[in-house]
């Protein structure tokens, strides 16, 4: 059905889809983590309110969220060559996608970050915590499941733009859908990594989930 | 005459809502002598929970002063003001306990923040947890708990930086009359041992009847009465004082009839 060449083809693409997935979304939230603790601090109902600095982050991301991948791809190609050195394959990829997720992962962690019961930050605060406290163990410690449901999502969608990515010679099991299913007409193989690509998103998303429900205390 | 070691003077909150302002607070001014039990009761939305939370700073007032042993709580920085508060308990309706950790991780928490070490904590906290009767707890979350577990917890939470002063906002009104009553007669147990001065927010007379020695009666914002307990729940002045202690009695007829 497949010859080897075809094989280790797939397997590569499987290497390297997840590759840029998880890297991308590492580097991703290295931005975007803080970004989000940010924007949740200086919310008017925050625990340090600070209107300009919210409104500045808030313009940004909604700007860089409205972006297409595709147009955001090509635009930070420049960018890109400077990071990387080139401007295609999996490792240059990881540039654009990581700009791709970090002001979703950002929007991601406000909303879960918002989540947390303002009576137990409250409470945090009457006893006397820094503000590092709070963060860490009030904010995060109790908003980890909703962040862990939020880092499944941003995998996924991280995947998704990585296939994107495809058109412009990225790399990974995207590239070869387009190669092979799009240019060149061959539907087997466009399926086949299409299977793959939903195999690895069920995946990811079962293994969150899982993780996410296993941390939860609360009922 | 005592001498007051909770003292505020004129204060004054107003909330911008909808339509209009709110006057939460209108130029309260009260002093609560130590170690005593004080209940400030009102009808919601009298400003009973404003003026509690003023006391350690959770709501700043627009104007007036709070004072606690002398010292001006307005003019102190946040880091001073942090520190402070860690002298200064407080537990709520709804006990706002750490949901992602354990009974003892929660008591444990205040000690945490003041940087005592992980040993120390632990041996603290158990002993608590034993002083509420929750040592069989340590090990399970808030959501394994009822309401009056929950609440036990947040007490011996509040305890384990031995405060001098402990606010209680609204502290039995999510619970039923029975846990109403251990929580309150635990409260006075700690009262009578380690000599905290308490503070105690209610809506409800049976509340102040039940442990208070001393009460403050709001109404719309502002001071209606003040003084011994014993002697307004026995002889009210003010009006509001004396709907309050109606509807307490209307209370204890349905439960009669119910």
């Amino acid at each position: 059905m497949l010859d080897k060449a075809m094989l280790e083809m797939l397997l590569e693409g499987i290497r390297d889809t997840l590759y840029m997935t998880l890297l991308s979304t590492f580097f991703g939230y290295i931005i975007g983590l803080p970004l989000g603790i940010v924007l949740t601090l200086t919310d008017k109902d925050g625990i340090a309110p600070n209107k300009i600095i919210y409104r500045i982050l808030d313009i940004i991301i909604n700007i860089t969220r409205s972006i297409p991948f595709l147009i955001l791809l090509i635009l930070l190609i420049p960018l890109t060559k400077l990071i990387v050195g080139k401007s295609y394959g999996a490792t240059a990829t990881i540039v654009p996608l990581t700009f791709a997720a970090a002001p979703l992962i950002g929007r991601m962690v406000e909303s879960s970050l918002k989540e947390v019961n303002q009576g137990v930050i409250e409470a945090a605060i009457s006893m006397g915590a820094r503000k590092r406290m709070i963060i860490f163990k009030v904010l995060i410690g109790e908003a980890r499941t909703s962040l862990l449901v939020g880092v499944t999502i941003v995998l996924g969608t991280v995947l998704g733009y990585s296939a994107m990515a495809g058109v412009v010679g990225g790399g990974g099991l995207g590239d070869i859908a387009i190669r092979y299913g799009y240019y060149r007409y061959n539907t087997k193989i466009m399926l086949i990594t299409l299977i793959f690509i939903v195999v690895i998103v069920q995946l990811m998303q079962g293994l969150g989930m899982l993780a996410a429900k296993r941390l939860d205390h609360r009922r | 005459m005592e001498t007051a070691y909770i003292e505020v003077q004129k204060l004054s909150k107003t909330y911008s809502a909808k339509n209009g302002t709110v006057e939460a607070l209108k130029e309260i001014s009260l002093s609560i002598p130590q170690n005593e039990i004080f209940g400030i009761i009102g009808l919601s939305g009298a400003g009973k929970s404003t003026l509690v939370r003023c006391l350690n700073l959770l709501e700043k007032p627009d104007s007036g002063t709070v004072i606690i042993n002398g010292e001006d709580l307005l003019t102190l920085s946040k880091e001073q003001l942090r520190i402070r508060r860690q002298k200064i308990g407080m537990i709520f309706q709804h006990f706002n306990l750490l949901e992602q950790q354990t009974v003892l991780e929660n008591v444990c928490f205040p000690l945490e923040i003041r940087g005592i070490p992980v040993k120390q904590r632990k041996e603290k906290a158990l002993q608590l947890l034993k002083q509420v009767g929750l040592e069989d707890k340590a090990k399970a979350y808030p959501s394994q708990l009822s309401g009056g577990q929950k609440q036990r917890v947040a007490i011996a939470r509040v305890l384990a930086n031995d405060p001098d002063i402990l606010l209680c906002d609204e502290a039995t009104s999510a619970l039923d009359p029975e846990t109403t009553k251990i929580i309150l007669n635990l409260l006075k147990e700690i009262h009578d041992t380690m000599g905290i001065t308490i503070v105690i927010i209610t809506h409800e007379m049976k509340v102040i009847q039940e442990i208070c020695t001393q009460m403050a009666v709001l109404h719309k914002g502002s001071l209606q009465e003040c003084g011994s307990a014993e002697e307004i729940l026995k002889n009210p002045k003010s009006k509001a004082a004396k709907r309050l202690l109606m509807i307490k009695e209307t209370e204890e007829e349905t439960d009669y009839v119910g």
